[in-house]
């Protein structure tokens, strides 16, 4: 039986690939009453891929504080006040990636996340497709991304003590990102 | 530059109207201070009654919207907020993506006759005024033995005191400020 050798893509399709936002998603999760998984979205995002012909990219978001979606609307307006995003002072977070590494579908991106004027370092990790060709000769790639934070450190401290002990709602919030990108035609 | 200031107690020669009127006199001459004196007609917090709360709400409702900032001075009942102030407060945070409360820069102050100055009080006020939206400042004046507290000029005896209001009043008025420039 002979070994067949196996090339791993490592190069980031080359090209601006741009938001397809009504098939792309930013989510965030964190655990709730210690039990519990409370999960929310965001409706507005915005993301550019920019990849250069060494294979160099860079990828830059930005997601509109005020669009964050949950169940129930006096929850969702408590989000946007100064106790959590504070939308009015602070209405956009923001990604730019520092150093993206590819290694088949693999995708691990260094980058600096800002929310309320807070930026730190962070480390996502998930997967990017090759290019494929869809409808009406659009090329596109999937790119999905996750990472974990530590929300005091981005200014959103609030919590209430439980009874019995522990607090309403855990530090760190996982982030989840799903993004349609299409090859820019300009 | 408007400044509300709200006193918990109903009482018409309360210690916390009279810490009121010593924070105006320290705010800069920039700064209108105006006194709300419609608590006690602010009816119970009834849902059905949203559609048509009534005079006394709306000009509760209207002052706040008219204030650049809010200043409450709060004595404290059985370890926490009076009833009355709580109800205000609840009927400002409705509906709650509009509500006056929303987003404004308020500041919690207190005074009691006891040792600890209203401090649990000042703590709930506060947790209910950013549950309710408000942009508040993360500071306590608990003025305690309010009795002996005043100095007969109406400054508070205590010159750390004194100061500590000034310094409250001073971050209150910036976050309208950056309000106002926004």
């Amino acid at each position: 039986m002979s070994a067949t050798a196996v090339e791993t893509t490592t190069k980031l399709p080359v090209g601006t690939w741009k938001l397809d936002p009504t098939h792309s998603s930013a989510s965030f999760a964190v655990k709730h009453m210690v039990v519990a998984t409370f999960r929310g979205r965001f409706e507005n995002i915005d993301a550019t891929l920019a990849v250069g012909d060494d294979g160099a990219g860079q990828l830059l978001g930005t997601v509109d504080a005020g669009s964050i979606v949950v169940k129930d609307e006096n929850l969702q307006a408590h989000l946007g006040s100064p106790d959590f995003f504070d939308t009015e002072r602070y209405p956009e977070l923001r990604f730019a990636s520092k150093a993206i590494r590819r290694d088949g579908e693999e995708l691990v991106i260094d980058g600096e996340l800002t929310i309320k004027d807070h930026t730190h370092a962070v480390e996502a990790r998930g997967t990017v497709t090759d290019p494929h060709e869809t409808l009406g000769g659009a090329v596109k790639i999937g790119l999905t991304l996750e990472t974990i934070i530590d929300r005091t450190q981005f200014g959103l401290e609030w919590n209430a003590p439980l009874p019995k002990g522990g607090f309403a709602l855990a530090n760190d919030v996982k982030l989840t990102v799903e993004l349609e990108l299409a090859q820019d035609g300009e | 530059m408007r400044v509300l200031g709200i006193t918990g107690s109903l009482r018409s020669d309360s210690h916390n109207g009279r810490l009121l009127r010593t924070a105006e006199a320290l705010l800069p001459p920039e700064a209108e201070f105006v006194a709300f004196t419609g608590l006690k007609a602010i009816p119970p917090f009834d849902e059905d009654d949203e559609p048509n709360p009534g005079t006394a709400v709306g000009r509760w409702r209207a002052e706040i919207g008219r204030a650049d900032a809010l200043l409450f001075a709060t004595p404290e009942y059985n370890s926490s907020i009076p009833g009355a102030l709580k109800n205000a407060v609840d009927w400002a945070s409705r509906p709650f993506a509009t509500a006056a409360l929303r987003n404004r820069p308020a500041a919690v102050i207190g005074a009691s006759t006891g040792m600890f100055g209203a401090v649990w009080a000042q703590a709930e006020l506060r947790k209910a005024l950013a549950a309710a939206g408000a942009r508040v400042i993360d500071r306590e004046l608990p003025v305690a033995d309010v009795e002996n507290a005043f100095a007969a000029d109406g400054t508070l005896a205590e010159h750390d005191q004194e100061l500590a209001l000034g310094e409250i009043l001073a971050e209150l008025l910036a976050q309208a400020d950056m309000r106002i420039a926004a």
